[in-house]
């Protein structure tokens, strides 16, 4: 059982790699997939709007490639890019896969709300597109959560 | 269908909201001279098409058929939700098909054809006594006005037992619906149905009796008390609505009964005004119909009132609000 245990250290630590690709993309999916709707819905009416619902798409999108960032540190660390696999105990391994919660599940729920209120500010857009600045902020907002997540999974990873 | 599953359809009632006429554009309508000058505005800001007459009627007809398009569009294969607010139609036809089958009278098209069963469908019905081909809760309220206006052929009664009937049925459809909105709409539109009877009752003198006939019970009023109130005075009814959340029905009472009226339509404004801050749910696209109802009826007051040069305070006394 003790060596087997030994074994598994990069298997949990690539466990963690996979969900913040995994959870952080699923969150962001849906952001950018819900406002989506919404833009389309907005550019059917008045074309001429594309750019600016499309901005108001894009913001939830950051989580995945945060999600992406995270494992990729976390895969060059553990050396899986360079093709040396490092020697690893269960414990370093689950050091790194707690390490990369923070953005995988900050990264699904943020994600998920980000792209609710994206749709809210598209239709400010739809009724006043010159408020476009204020509409944008909305959303952002909640971009600060995401980053908090981010900025402490670099820092554990990086740290291992 | 989950609330996200209209975020496309709200997206693009949020744009189409855009072309909804303001009170400012209403009152550019207004300021027009002629009627034709209004028909003309109406035209210019897309009202109609290429092949519409230039005639009120044409022109109205044609934006109602443009929303009930774009609405049945966009709700695909949901379109149960808008079911209440075709009950008022079908329950006309119902009347219609009583009284033309029973006095065997014409006077043209006395139907609708935008609801469940159209008038050709309604009149066979009724015709054959084939009460059994009408939904459930229209079967037994049929029968009744029936026999009822064979016997006595009184067509206010007739009119009445149908009409109460509707508000049962849009009562009934909005504690079942899921939707928040068809709860108000039903909750508002009962309430604001039964003030109105207590007030034409009122001026009219009729006995508790046909009061308890016409109303239908509501959770915003105790209609025992409304009935009470309509017997006692316009004023025991103002001093009632005081005190609930129609207060202002009260104001309007007071003023005058085109302002009275007036009120009744901007309740149901009042009601979905909520929904143009919602960017989910089905509730945004009953409030676009709705809202859009509302703008054609205010559009035919005006051409109606300069068709017939009426001074510019009694039109302006009947202009409903606008939802945006």
């Amino acid at each position: 059982m003790g060596n087997f245990m030994d074994n598994m250290g990069i298997v949990f630590a690539l466990l963690g790699a996979a969900l913040a690709v995994i959870l952080s993309g699923m969150g962001s999916a849906y952001g950018v997939g819900v406002a989506g709707q919404a833009a389309a819905g907005v550019v059917t009416e008045d074309p001429s709007k594309f750019a600016k619902v499309l901005i108001l798409q894009l913001l939830p999108g950051t989580q995945g490639i945060y999600g992406l960032l995270v494992a990729f540190i976390a895969l060059s660390k553990m050396g899986l890019l360079g093709g040396g696999v490092q020697e690893m105990d269960a414990a370093t391994g689950l050091l790194y896969l707690a390490a990369c919660l923070p953005i995988a599940i900050v990264g699904l729920v943020s994600a998920r709300y980000q792209g609710r209120t994206s749709v809210a500010s598209i239709g400010i857009v739809a009724k006043k597109p010159e408020q476009f600045g204020k509409a944008m902020l909305f959303p952002a907002m909640v971009e600060t959560y995401a980053i908090l997540a981010l900025l402490v999974s670099i820092l554990a990873v990086s740290a291992l | 269908m989950s609330y996200v599953d209209y975020t496309y359809a709200v997206a693009r009632i949020r744009a189409m909201e855009m072309t909804l006429f303001s009170s400012a554009t209403i009152e550019q309508l207004m300021a027009m001279k002629t009627y034709e000058n209004c028909l003309q505005f109406l035209m210019e800001r897309g009202w109609g098409d290429n092949d519409t007459p230039m005639n009120a009627e044409a022109i109205l007809a044609k934006e109602n058929e443009k929303t009930w398009k774009t609405i049945r569009e966009l709700l695909k294969d949901d379109q149960q939700v808008l079911e209440v607010f075709t009950y008022q139609k079908l329950f006309h036809n119902l009347k219609s098909a009583i009284k033309e089958s029973i006095t065997s009278d014409s006077h043209g098209n006395i139907y609708f054809d935008d609801c469940a069963i159209d008038g050709k469908e309604m009149a066979r019905i009724v015709r054959e006594r084939e009460f059994e081909a009408l939904p459930e809760f229209m079967r037994e309220v049929a029968k009744e006005a029936y026999e009822t206006f064979l016997h006595t052929r009184d067509g206010q009664l007739c009119d009445i037992i149908v009409d109460q009937a509707t508000l049962r049925a849009i009562y009934e459809a909005g504690k079942n619906a899921s939707d928040p909105i068809i709860k108000d709409y039903a909750e508002s539109t009962v309430a604001v149905a039964n003030i109105k009877i207590a007030v034409r009752s009122q001026k009219t003198a009729k006995s508790l009796e046909f009061m308890k006939r016409a109303m239908a019970p509501c959770d915003s009023l105790s209609i025992d008390r409304l009935m009470m109130t309509a017997l006692s005075g316009v004023d025991a009814i103002c001093e009632y609505l005081a005190g609930t959340s129609y207060a202002e029905g009260a104001e309007a009472l007071k003023e005058s009964p085109s302002a009275f009226e007036r009120w009744c339509d901007n309740q149901l404004m009042e009601t979905i005004k909520p929904q143009k801050y919602n960017p989910f749910s089905v509730g945004p696209l009953v409030a676009y119909v709705l809202a859009r109802q509302n703008e054609i009826k205010t559009v035919r007051i005006i051409l109606t009132g300069k068709l017939n040069d009426l001074p510019e305070e009694q039109i302006r006394e009947r202009i409903r609000e606008m939802y945006v």
